[in-house]
């Protein structure tokens, strides 16, 4: 844990999984040339985007219900404290025990205690956020316990000894042909004779895991909610390997985000609505598990909760960027981020990836923990998150906050106490713009340099090379040719402003104007909708359509270099393989099959704006949502 | 009315022509145009990239600029700097602890409107042919920046002006609401990921087979174009301020290899 000095009260930054050790832009190069990373992100994301829309637009309130979890939320942090004690006094009436968990560390640390107290050499788990980041498996591993994720994606990941990229699709950069390597490597008793089939991989997975369901005693979980009212603990997920998990076993360990409580069980109510539609698009989620304390004789007989803090309280203390800690780990918003789309998962070296993770991770560790501070800069600013966000986290706000917190940092002001550095390319190229922009004469000034750079764009009429900080501009596109004056420039030579100041009578009465015109932009809009939309529909399916074939081009390069025996980039279609649940497994399985068999006919009827109960091609993306 | 143009730094100086186009539209709606000649720039710029100290005297100069001079209403041809305007100018100003520019900041952003805003919320413009006389017989694709979108919620305004030009056939983008990638200086600092966005960007823009791309904000036109430019693509970019102003008597030039459009009038 680092320890920032901010004059007085002590900062505890967390630790654990959720600092990158390398800039964005530097790993994000390198996965950009993944083609089969790109097409299956693109094709998955953009299949998710347009489930989502459709089922958030049959909600007619779906903004009241944002509002209302970003309210309670905000409820929830300006009564953090007394929330949590509220929460620890009805676990402990409950018959459960609280534990307080400083940073990764500490909360480690007290699980490993608790397992071996039940003497227990291996343990089962539900996939948890908390415990990726505090990296708890891999501690339990060095410390001789064995962890088991059950589900299935995180099975693929932990097998493959591979890192999540998706907090929905953990193995998304896999695909079913590595899977089916990694499981003959790794699996304990599997049919040699498996193939990369998904109805046989999630076959094999039930088996395996079956075993260890009847088997294991500690269970290890994450928890999406806590009820401070009530002391209950809620997880959300969509195969029911969760609920064996925290059924089935005698002693049940929670981690959780000291963020995730709410005041009442009837608060509940709103994000269980939020959740399913913003993360896998679903109306309503399969498994939802909830328990209050222990109940004799029938489920685990040992319950603790592990609170963790790693962090928090220091993003709690950042007035804008406290609002990250409202998030209920969706996805939605890496689901419509663009960068996301392209980068992936790893590139925001978190556990938290995505425009969440952008904000969050350095709200964490301090915006100054190694290459924490390239994330705040990971994003156009394009507002998507923000748009989708079911608790209306405002990430644009938060991603410039902390620019401006990193800028502060590294010229020796603020948090940190960092010694200045010298000042850079970018530095210089501000405190020029500084001086121009602040000063009208001088720019203009400035602009009767415009025709020294028409010169040097030449015959070509475009400038295709800029030298040091902005030749990354150049790199993928030209500068258009400098006009030969600037428009003010143009201005003083042919019109002349009025005077400053009219008599008051000339003033226009600009609000009797506006009010004379409500409405009109929706008229204007009414005019063309109808087949404006019609038409955006058929350009937005005709782009889908062309992402599946890119999909499918791309795997069938990979399978012609297997078949070659070269090692080429690899597909994913890790979370179609559902274990557990018989039925909606088998559907989803059916449904990714046939995907794989043709996708582009079942996208036939597919558009934002229309319902959809059965939409094809998200197979992919079904996993549990997050804890 | 009295109407005070924010030209924009970057239409200042390399897209005189937007301004020029914005001019042209409202005189010819017989409004009086003025350009309070202290003006430069929102500080999007230096905001977005993190550096709040130098941003405070751009905002503390452009509120000066725009508050020494009478107007009733200012317009700006972008959705982005106006969005800046409001969302960030009184915040850098609170940043510097000085309160009395954060409230002058919001009073001029309350009366600064997007060009699209002005002419269809406040000056009743929803037939450009009719009531502007536009006239440019294109096809023409439309590009939908995200500040304008989600910052300021314009809707559908901009590209339904365009679709009430005469002559004029507009081809629907395929993923409209994605982001060309600009993104101020993230279009350097992640110079990849934003050439694989701005990539994506000009695919939609070639697969609809529109020889023209329009759009409200040239900072992602000058993106697009240039990706275009670099792709050695005929399709080239104007901002709908342009195409607005364009009429019969005075037509709109564009690069000859784009094609007239077949249909007739709207
Ligand atoms: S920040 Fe992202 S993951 Fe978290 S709630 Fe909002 S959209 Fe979901």
């Amino acid at each position: 844990m680092s320890v920032t000095q901010l004059g007085m009260p002590k900062v505890f930054h967390g630790s654990g999984n959720i600092v990158a050790d390398e800039p964005f832009p530097d790993f994000a190069r390198r996965e950009l040339k993944n083609e089969q990373l790109r097409a299956n992100l693109g094709f998955a994301t953009h299949t998710i985007r347009s489930k989502r829309a459709s089922v958030v637009g049959e909600l007619p309130d779906w903004q009241e219900l944002r509002t209302a979890g970003s309210e309670i939320k905000q409820r929830v942090m300006a009564r953090l404290p007394e929330l949590l004690e509220q929460f620890e006094e009805n676990v402990t009436a409950r018959g459960g025990q609280v534990h307080w968990a400083r940073d990764a560390e500490e909360a480690n640390r007290i699980a490993l205690d608790l397992i071996r107290a039940e003497g227990a050499e291996e343990i089962i788990k539900i996939k948890s956020m908390a415990t990726q980041e505090t990296g708890l498996n891999e501690y339990l591993a060095e410390h001789g316990v064995g962890a088991v994720e059950t589900d299935l994606a995180e099975e693929i990941v932990q097998m493959g000894e591979d890192k999540p990229s998706h907090i929905l699709v953990p193995a998304i950069h896999r695909n079913r042909t590595e899977i089916r390597d990694i499981f003959l490597k790794r699996m304990p008793g599997v049919d040699p004779g498996l193939t990369d089939n998904p109805p046989e991989l999630a076959d094999a997975s039930r088996r395996h895991l079956r075993e260890k369901f009847f088997r294991t005693g500690v269970a290890v979980s994450g928890a999406n909610f806590g009820v401070a009212d009530t002391g209950t603990l809620a997880v959300v997920e969509s195969e029911g390997n969760g609920r064996m998990c925290l059924t089935l076993p005698d002693t049940l360990i929670t981690f959780m985000g000291i963020e995730k409580l709410v005041p009442t069980f009837e608060d509940l109510e709103v994000f269980f609505q939020l959740l399913p539609r913003s993360s896998t698009g679903e109306r309503m989620n399969p498994y939802t598990s909830l328990w209050s304390g222990r109940t004799e004789g029938d489920g685990p007989q040992n319950l603790h909760v592990i609170l963790l803090d790693n962090g928090r309280t220091a993003a709690l203390a950042d007035e804008v960027g406290r609002q990250a800690l409202h998030c209920i780990r969706c996805s939605a918003c890496m689901n419509v981020c663009p960068v996301y789309e392209r980068a992936g998962g790893h590139a925001y070296g978190s556990t938290y990836p995505g425009p969440i993770g952008a904000i969050l991770s350095p709200l964490l560790t301090g915006v100054e923990d190694r290459s924490n501070n390239s994330l705040p800069y990971a994003s156009s600013l394009c507002g998507a998150c923000y748009e989708a966000c079911p608790v209306k986290i405002n990430i644009p706000d938060v991603l410039v906050h902390l620019r401006g917190k990193d800028v502060d940092a590294r010229h020796g002001k603020g948090e940190g106490g960092r010694k200045r550095r010298m000042p850079d390319q970018m530095d210089a190229m501000m405190a020029g713009a500084k001086a121009a922009f602040s000063n009208a004469s001088l720019l203009s000034l400035a602009e009767r340099g415009l025709p020294a750079g028409k010169l040097a764009a030449g015959r070509k009429h475009r400038i295709s090379k800029l030298p040091g900080v902005v030749s990354g501009w150049t790199q993928y596109r030209d500068v258009p040719e400098p006009p030969a004056q600037s428009f003010r420039h143009w201005w003083k030579k042919n019109r002349q402003n009025g005077t400053r100041q009219r008599p008051a009578g000339e003033r226009a009465d600009v609000e009797a104007m506006i009010e004379a015109n409500a409405g009109l932009a929706d008229e204007l809009h009414e005019r063309f909708a109808a087949e404006a939309e019609e038409q955006q529909r058929a350009a937005d399916r005709a782009a889908l359509e062309a992402k599946v074939e890119e999909k499918e081009e791309v795997q069938a390069g990979v399978s012609r270099e297997l078949d070659a025996g070269g090692d080429g980039p690899r597909d994913t279609e890790a979370g179609s393989t559902e274990p557990e649940r018989p039925k909606p497994a088998a559907e989803k399985i059916a449904r990714a099959a046939s995907e794989e068999a043709g996708p582009g006919s079942d996208l036939s009827d597919k558009g934002p704006g229309r319902a959809d109960p059965e939409p094809k091609g998200n197979a992919p993306m079904e996993s549990e949502e997050e804890r | 009315m009295r109407i005070a143009l924010f030209s924009t730094c970057i239409v200042d100086a390399m897209y005189p022509r937007v301004a020029r186009a914005t001019v042209d539209i409202l005189e010819r709606l017989g409004h009086e145009v003025i350009f309070p000649p202290g003006q430069t720039c929102c500080s999007q710029m230096h905001v977005n990239s993190g550096y709040f100290d130098d941003a405070y005297p751009i905002v503390k100069n452009h509120v000066q600029a725009f508050s020494e001079w009478d107007y009733d209403v200012a317009v700006a041809p972008s959705g982005s700097c106006v969005a800046s305007l409001g969302h960030q100018q009184p915040m850098i100003a609170r940043h510097a602890g000085d309160e009395a520019t954060a409230e002058a900041a919001e009073d001029v952003a309350g009366r600064t409107f997007e060009l699209s805003r002005l002419l269809v919320d406040v000056l009743g413009i929803t037939d450009a042919a009719r009531q502007l006389g536009s006239y440019f017989p294109h096809r023409v694709t439309y590009h939908a920046s995200c500040h304008g979108m989600r910052l300021l919620h314009l809707g559908t305004r901009q590209s339904d002006l365009v679709r009430t030009v005469e002559g004029l056939e507009l081809a629907e983008l395929p993923d409209i609401d994605q982001c060309c990638g600009f993104g101020g200086t993230f279009s350097f600092k992640n110079a990849d990921t934003s050439g694989a966005m701005v990539a994506d960007k000009v695919a939609n823009i070639e697969s609809t087979g529109a020889s023209l791309c329009t759009g409200g904000d040239v900072s992602c036109l000058m993106n697009i174009g240039g990706a275009l430019s670099r792709k050695g693509s005929d399709v080239a970019t104007l901002h709908y301020a342009e195409i607005l102003a364009s009429t019969r008597e005075n037509p709109l030039e564009v690069p000859a290899s784009a094609p007239v459009s077949i249909t007739e009038g709207k």
